[in-house]
């Protein structure tokens, strides 16, 4: 559910360090009609132009705090609210160039009641800001 | 027995209004009341940020009551989750499952609900060890009887034997009507062909539905026509889901305290598609049962790739439809 609104079209940019790009981010929401505790965020694939990126170059970040995602697992006082854009940033040095990138993100989240593990999957072309 | 059937709508069916902060909660129970829904029901990890996680400010529950009053509307239930699989690898242990069940119902009773809702997979031993807290707090802890579970299954069975053994009235059950699945759903249907199932095995999949063929058989059909991928998926829905009976509440309506209106597709006639809401409140008028049928609307997911979701309307037609077979007058707000 949701899929197709889990990749925000705003907030896709580079993001520096004093002057190093170091890397990229996006805005995503989880695709559930509830929020969810982190420890049960298990996975956030993200592949840009077909290339999917390293899964430890991958953080979330929300509300000031950010996470690798091995530290979610361990992460039960903070969760992922429903319709809450949260940013994924991605460690690349010099980020990527402006303009439009293929983006494909797939959220992995363990759901109590549920007999498997859901991940749910969305990409389109964005537009990465100058 | 007399019965007295209210009209009331779960958020859920709001959810994806209020995902893209398109309604607000006031929006929302504004949008009840004119329809004169007085109950509200919500999930609360849904309506509530932060909870159980962050827990929740007393502005936020001082905010609830206070639309609450402004509309009239009437809290009903709080559709609590239990995240038994906090621990990666690891099931949550007993007592922690108890104390989180306890922190949802001081939470419902901070809502000034009548229920919470308990999700259909958590032990029956977790929910009678709180019955006591329930009590005490004046609230009734509700098991969803969903699909593809029924009141006929062995673990339903088992759950109603612990609530009798307990003797205790603060443990019952919330039916959804999506146990009561009578005719494929065309919102389904159009959704699995556009996920690239031939239209021939559609076909093949809704009549195999409609005669009740056991999905196992469907299935293998299924495959030996060559159906991969989203062709198996449109058969698994009939493991999932089937026509049960909705008379079969009348057995344990003593226990029964709201009702999920779960739909999927009201029509331009006021009529849901798949679900037989006519014989479903015969059913309930017969039983005599008191409380509210909560709206829950599921069509949103299986449109919304192609389709904007009309969540308001949707819900109501579906009141507009309760009012008739409850043969109560229609608020101005449903004339339109």
């Amino acid at each position: 559910m949701m899929d197709q609104h889990m990749l925000c079209d705003d907030g896709f940019q580079n993001v520096a360090e004093g002057s190093q790009v170091t890397g990229f981010a996006l805005l995503a929401r989880l695709p559930y009609y509830r929020g969810l505790g982190l420890s049960m965020v298990e996975d956030i694939a993200v592949s840009v132009d077909g290339q999917a990126v390293p899964r430890e170059t991958v953080r979330l970040a929300l509300r000031g705090r950010s996470w690798s995602l091995d530290e979610l697992e361990s992460c039960f006082d903070e969760k992922w609210n429903f319709g809450e854009k949260a940013q994924v940033v991605v460690a690349r040095t010099g980020g990527l160039a402006a303009g439009p990138h293929r983006v494909d993100l797939a959220i992995r989240y363990r759901v109590s009641y549920l007999p498997f593990v859901p991940t749910t999957r969305t990409g389109r072309v964005i537009t990465l800001a100058a | 027995m007399t019965h007295d059937i209210k009209r009331g709508v779960s958020l859920y069916s709001f959810q994806n209004d209020t995902f893209l902060r398109t309604m607000s909660l006031e929006d929302c129970i504004r949008t009840c009341a004119e329809i004169g829904a007085m109950g509200i029901e919500v999930v609360g990890e849904q309506t509530f940020t932060g909870w159980p996680e962050v827990g929740m400010p007393e502005a936020e529950i001082a905010h609830w009551h206070a639309l609450m009053e402004r509309y009239g509307t009437t809290p009903v239930c709080h559709d609590f989750m239990l995240d038994y699989k906090r621990y990666k690898g690891r099931p949550m242990p007993f007592d922690e499952q108890v104390a989180s069940v306890k922190r949802d119902l001081d939470f419902g009773a901070r809502l000034g609900m009548k229920y919470i809702r308990a999700l259909v997979s958590i032990s029956p031993d977790v929910l009678v060890a709180c019955a006591g807290y329930a009590e005490d707090k004046g609230l009734k802890i509700l098991l969803e009887v969903h699909a593809p579970l029924h009141f006929d299954h062995p673990w339903i069975i088992r759950h109603a034997e612990a609530y009798e053994k307990s003797g205790s009235q603060a443990l019952g059950f919330l039916p959804d009507m999506g146990m009561f699945v009578h005719r494929f759903p065309r919102v389904w249907k159009e959704r699995f062909v556009r996920n690239g199932v031939p239209q021939h095995i559609a076909d093949f999949i809704e009549r195999a539905y409609e005669d009740r063929t056991l999905s196992e058989y469907v299935l293998l059909d299924v495959q030996q026509m060559g159906g991969t991928g989203p062709s198996i998926a449109m058969a698994e829905t009939l493991r999932h889901n089937a026509a049960f009976e909705p008379k079969r509440m009348l057995d344990f309506m003593p226990r029964i305290h709201n009702i999920h209106g779960k739909f999927y597709e009201m029509t331009e006639g006021d009529v849901e598609y798949s679900i037989p809401y006519d014989e479903i409140v015969a059913v309930l008028k017969k039983g005599g049962y008191q409380g509210y049928i909560c709206s829950e609307y599921e069509g949103n997911r299986w449109i919304e790739d192609a389709h904007p979701v009309q969540s308001v309307e949707q819900v109501k037609r579906q009141h507009r439809m309760l009012c008739r077979l409850l043969d109560q007058p229609i608020p101005a707000a449903l004339l339109a």
